[in-house]
């Protein structure tokens, strides 16, 4: 994949976690509104998922950048595929779509009553 | 010039994507007024934009080829004063059928 540390420990993350998302803050305390948006909806679909915050390291937030040629943060990856940032986490979850990407992926999904 | 209202950023903004995506609609919104005094806000008033563009360019690419398309479009506004852009992409079509 690649010599840098940053982009090889980024890549080990991904590919060792079925859902994991790049985000800015935690999951209990997102630290920006776009971050907080794709939270809730990974919630509200009960999906297990790590949370990488970016915010604790700069050569992770930039990184991350790099390592999937998207300059915004949140990224949501599952089973090592890029699925976008938050527009497209709240479109696709709108549409159904983010279900059943979930699925697809042999993700679990329990959506809270 | 500037229209009243609005900042360069924006009007650089609308110039862009008008000639590269030729857009059917095209709406800016400006919502930096919304996170002064937010980390991450600089409080230019020129930093948090909402952008929609309905486009036939769109049609054959997924959400994600897109996106990346803007970005790089706007890849100088973005490692400079734009913070934060939120983007609703869609075709003529789609947009009908979502109700955009």
């Amino acid at each position: 994949m690649s010599d840098n540390p940053v982009q090889e420990a980024i890549d080990t993350e991904i590919k060792s976690n079925d859902v994991v998302l790049f985000m800015k803050g935690t999951p209990v305390f997102p630290q920006c509104g776009f971050s907080a948006a794709v939270v809730q909806v990974l919630n509200h679909l009960g999906v297990k998922y790590k949370g990488v915050n970016v915010l604790e390291d700069d050569s992770l937030r930039n990184g991350i950048k790099d390592y999937s040629n998207w300059p915004t943060i949140p990224q949501l990856y599952v089973k090592g595929d890029f699925i976008g940032g938050c527009d497209i986490v709240r479109e696709m979850f709108e549409t159904g779509e983010l279900t059943e990407a979930f699925s697809t992926r042999g993700v679990d999904v329990q959506i809270e009553a | 010039m500037t229209a009243p209202g609005i900042t360069a950023t924006e009007q650089t903004i609308r110039e862009k994507v008008a000639e590269a995506f030729a857009p059917a609609r095209l709406e800016i919104e400006n919502e930096s007024h919304k996170h002064h005094g937010h980390a991450g806000s600089p409080g230019t008033g020129d930093s948090h934009f909402a952008l929609t563009v309905v486009s036939d360019a769109f049609a054959g690419m997924d959400r994600v080829m897109r996106q990346r398309q803007v970005y790089e479009l706007l890849a100088d506004e973005l490692a400079g004063p734009v913070h934060a852009l939120a983007l609703t992409l869609a075709t003529p079509e789609e947009a009908a059928k979502r109700g955009l």
